[in-house]
This record gives C-alpha cells, sequence and structure tokens, in this order.
C-alpha cells in the first residue's frame, strides 16, 4: 500500500477531486495547512507598518491505496491541479505498513 | 440666574459667533438639531471609535480595545455631570477653570438657557465631546496598558486636562478670550488627546515584538465600518457646534463630508503611489485625517477651503504614521498622535489661513487680511500642546503610583487582554 500525500493550491480542490473520483478513487482526507516554498510568501503593509506573510494558505489531501494504483493516483493529481504558475505544490508517495478498518477490524487491501 | 448666565453666553460668542442666539428665549429648531447632534456624537465613541480602534489592534485585544473604550465614556459621562460641566463652563475663575457653582448640575433647571438651546442639551452636547477626547487617548497604548490604570488615567485626565482646555477655549477662558478659532475642538479635543497619547506611548513603552513581529489588525473591516460611524457622527460633531440650525451648521455640515473624502483621496493616492496599493485602511485612516483637520475651521471656512484642508490633512496623515512614526522609534499603536495630533495641529493652523468672515462674521485668517490670526492659533496649539504634555506625564506618574504599574504583565501581553483581562474573547473562529 501506499499513501500521497499532495500539497496544492485550495481553489483547485474541487478539480482534484472529481479527477480522483473518475478513476474510482472512493475517500480521502484534506487539512487547511500553510505553508511556503519556492513561492515565497507576499508583503503586507499597515499604515507604513510592513509585514511579511510567509506562509501561504495550501491544502493537503491524503490518500492511501493499493501500491499498484499509486502512480494513476499521482498522474490524476498532477493533471487537475496543475495550473502551470509557481505554487501549484508537491506530491510525496510513502509506503504504508497497514490499515485497518475501525468497524470491522479489516486489514490491509480490504480495509482500503 | 440671569447674571449667572452671562458667562455662558459669553461663552458662546466666542465658541460659535453664531447669530441666531441673539433672539430671545427657547428656539425649538435649534434645540432639535443639538438633541439629535449630541446623540451622533454619542455614537463616535462606543460604536464608531471602538469599531475604528477595535479593528487596528490584535485579535487578542479587540474587546479589550472596545472595553476601555465604553468604560471612558461611561466614566465620562458621570464624571462630567459631577463635576466636569462646571470645571469647563461654571462661571470663570482667572481664565483658567470654571467655578464649581454647577457641582452635580445644580442650578440648571428645564427652563435655563444656553443661546436658544435648554443648557441641560448644551451640557450633554459637551459631554460627548469630553468622552471622545479620552477615548481617542487610548489609540497609543492599545495591547499592553493595564485595565485599572486605564481607568484611573481617564479620571484623572478628564477632570485635570480637558476640563480646563475645555475652559480656555470655550468657557470663557484665556484662548477665547485671545481670539483663538476653535470650532468644534481642533485644539481642545484632537490636539488635546494626540499629544496626551504620544506622552502616554512614550512611558508606557512599545510592544513586545514591536518592529520586529508582525502585528496584524484584527478586522480591517471593523475599521472601515467604524471610520464610517465616525464620519456620521461628525455631522453632528461639527455642524452641531453651531449650536443653531443655521446657515452656519449648514456650512459645517458640507466643508465636514468634502474635507473628509478628499483626504481619503489624498491618502489612497499617495499610498498607492508610495506603497503600490491603495489600502482599506489607507481610505478608512484619510477620512479620520480630513474630519480632524476640518474640526477647528468648520464653522469659519467656505469649500474651496476645505478641499485645501483635506488634500494636505491626507498626505500629513499618512506622512505621519508611515514616515515619521517609523523615524522616531515610538510605539503610538493606532496612531492617535499621528493621525489626531499632527492633523489637529494643521487644522487649527488653517483656521488661522482660510477663515472666511462672510462664513463667521468677525473670523478672518491670513488669506482675508489677518494675519494675526495665525499668530494667535500657533500661540494656542503651543499652550494646548504644553499644558497637556506637561500635565498628562504628572498624571500617568499619579496613575502608575496608584494601580502600580501601567503595563500588565509580560506573560498576560503575549497572551492577550481579552482572557486575561476580561476572560472573554472577540471571536469564535474554529
Amino acid at each position: 500500500m501506499k499513501k500521497i500525500e499532495a500539497v496544492i493550491k485550495p481553489f483547485k480542490l474541487d478539480d482534484v477531486k472529481e479527477a480522483l473520483n473518475e478513476i474510482g478513487i472512493q475517500g480521502m482526507t484534506i487539512t487547511e495547512v500553510k505553508g511556503y516554498g519556492r513561492q515565497k510568501g507576499h508583503k503586507e503593509i499597515y499604515r507604513g507598518a510592513e509585514y511579511v506573510v510567509d506562509f501561504i494558505p495550501k491544502v493537503k489531501i491524503e490518500i492511501v491505496v493499493d501500491a499498484e494504483r499509486a502512480d494513476q493516483v499521482v498522474e490524476a493529481i498532477l493533471e487537475s491541479a496543475k495550473t502551470g504558475k509557481i505554487g501549484d505544490g508537491k506530491i510525496f508517495v510513502l509506503p504504508v505498513e497497514e490499515a485497518i478498518r475501525v468497524r470491522t477490524g479489516e486489514k490491509g487491501k480490504d480495509a482500503i | 440666574m440671569v447674571r449667572k448666565l452671562l458667562p455662558l453666553t459669553a461663552a458662546l460668542c466666542l465658541l460659535s459667533f453664531s447669530t441666531a442666539f441673539a433672539g430671545e428665549g427657547l428656539d425649538s429648531g435649534d434645540t432639535a438639531w443639538i438633541i439629535v447632534s449630541a446623540a451622533l456624537v454619542m455614537m463616535m465613541t462606543p460604536a464608531g471609535l471602538a469599531l475604528f480602534y477595535g479593528g487596528m489592534s490584535r485579535y487578542k485585544n479587540l474587546l479589550n480595545t472596545f472595553a476601555m473604550t465604553l468604560v471612558a465614556y461611561c466614566l465620562t459621562s458621570v464624571i462630567w455631570m459631577v463635576w466636569g460641566y462646571t470645571l469647563s463652563f461654571g462661571p470663570d475663575k482667572a481664565g483658567v477653570v470654571g467655578g464649581l457653582d454647577h457641582l452635580f448640575m445644580a442650578g440648571i433647571g428645564v427652563d435655563t438657557l444656553t443661546g436658544s438651546i435648554p443648557t441641560l442639551v448644551f451640557a450633554m452636547f459637551q459631554m460627548t465631546f469630553a468622552c471622545i477626547t479620552v477615548a481617542l487617548v487610548l489609540g497609543a497604548i492599545v495591547d499592553r496598558m493595564k485595565f485599572s490604570s486605564w481607568v484611573v488615567f481617564t479620571v484623572l485626565w478628564v477632570t485635570f486636562i480637558y476640563c480646563p482646555v475645555a475652559h480656555w477655549a470655550w468657557g470663557g477662558g484665556w484662548m477665547g478670550a485671545m481670539g483663538a478659532l476653535d470650532f468644534a475642538g481642533g485644539t481642545v479635543v484632537h490636539i488635546n488627546a494626540g499629544v496626551a497619547g504620544l506622552v502616554l506611548a512614550l512611558v508606557v513603552g512599545k510592544r513586545i515584538g514591536y518592529g520586529k513581529e508582525a502585528m496584524f489588525p484584527s478586522s480591517i473591516t471593523l475599521t472601515a465600518l467604524g471610520a464610517a460611524l465616525l464620519w456620521f457622527g461628525w455631522f453632528g460633531f461639527n455642524a452641531g457646534s453651531a449650536l443653531a440650525a443655521d446657515g452656519v451648521a449648514a456650512s459645517a455640515f458640507l466643508v465636514t463630508n468634502t474635507s473628509a473624502a478628499t483626504a481619503a483621496l489624498a491618502w489612497m493616492f499617495a499610498e498607492w503611489k508610495v506603497n503600490n496599493k491603495p489600502t482599506v485602511l489607507g481610505l478608512a485612516s484619510g477620512v479620520v485625517a480630513g474630519l480632524v483637520a476640518i474640526t477647528p475651521a468648520a464653522g469659519f471656512v467656505n469649500m474651496p477651503a476645505s478641499l485645501a484642508i483635506g488634500l494636505v490633512a491626507g498626505l500629513l496623515g499618512f506622512y505621519s504614521v508611515a514616515v515619521l512614526k517609523q523615524k522616531l522609534g515610538y510605539d503610538d499603536s493606532l496612531d492617535a498622535f499621528g493621525v489626531h495630533g499632527m492633523c489637529g495641529i494643521w487644522g487649527a493652523l488653517a483656521t488661522g489661513i482660510f477663515a472666511n468672515p462672510a462664513i463667521t462674521e468677525g473670523a478672518s485668517g491670513l488669506l482675508y487680511g489677518n494675519p494675526k490670526q495665525l499668530w494667535i492659533q500657533i500661540v494656542s496649539i503651543a499652550a494646548t500642546a504644553a499644558f497637556t504634555a506637561v500635565g498628562s506625564v504628572v498624571i500617568i506618574y499619579v496613575t502608575k503610583a496608584i494601580t502600580g504599574g501601567l503595563r500588565v504583565p509580560e506573560e498576560e501581553e503575549v497572551q492577550g487582554l481579552d482572557s486575561t483581562v476580561h476572560g472573554e474573547r472577540g471571536f469564535e473562529i474554529i
């Protein structure tokens, strides 16, 4: 099993969700996060006092899938989250040791 | 009774030069307008100023800013009725202060008149000015002052600073007698509050992290709404200061709006040019700068003059808070001095320049062949600023002694005053 973590632009969330639905992904967890990479932050000026706002709002999506499907998921996110401009985000793929469904106690592939 | 009223009437002549009270007895039109004006000015403190300042304070101190504003209004309301009114408008004592004849409003009944309006209405109208003046000061020290210190400071400052200065300008004191023109409170309200704010900010000291960490306003939306309410209330402040529903009031009404709008535009364009963005805070600040500057001049100048007064006020206000404050390095959190002090001084000077005898007979400035008026204005500005600066320092140290320090403990300042002082929160945001 693999976990795909994608940090994307918030306004792209609906597009990504739709793209994932289309390839049959049935669930995901999202978090509103803040961060910065190459995009850096922006400046705000209040009555002459200049503040650099480093952390920009992003959405983090977490999905766990069967290892064979990981590439397909990454592909779907890449296509749907891309604007071509700086700040589009990143995708990470991590190995997952175990998954357990709380209600039934099922384990592994059956649980995701 | 009649003799008691004479000094008051004399004071009013100096205040407004209005011809309306040349007539005999109560004028119901004037009375109605001043009752409405007093209510308009009342709204400026617990609504207008509280929102204007509250929106600029940090999210963790928004309620504390509201609380300081509201408590200043309540304290001053009581003080005014007990001893404030008589110290300001009681029978003149050597041109410096009013006598104590009207303690607890003694000797003022429903039939007592000030000009063409009941003295009770006049006293209420003047009370709202005292309330907003002391509340303006708190802009300099939000985010860090002890609430108990603010309460003590308010009581002492209204009593020993506001009342005498109001007497000097409007209550038959020396400044009015000298011929200083202050229609609605350039010296009494804005220079007074601005200088006191600066002194208080210097003594209390900077906020923790000032200049290093980002201090975001809690809500520019609230600030913009507050500026709009201040603007609305200011029609009562300035047009009401004619103490009559007459042509001078009409002129004051018009120039007040024009100056505010012009200053807002000036501030906006200056900021747009210098910092690349026309900020909403800049627009709202410009509105207040223009209102402050036109205040002493409102009943004396014509429309073209209000364009000039507003233009300079907008640029001066922007320069004061964006450049001057950074250079001098004091932490006047919400720019009580930068906006009210600086633009108040400009307004008082502008009155000496632009006062037009066609608006109010006998009030001429530099441009109408009376350069001496400008000198009188300078003297009144300097005297007010000096008295307020020295007097406020004394009051601040007395306050410090009474309340055992002026600042909240460091830990409470970091956590925020809403929770540590009041045990409440301004917002519930998940």
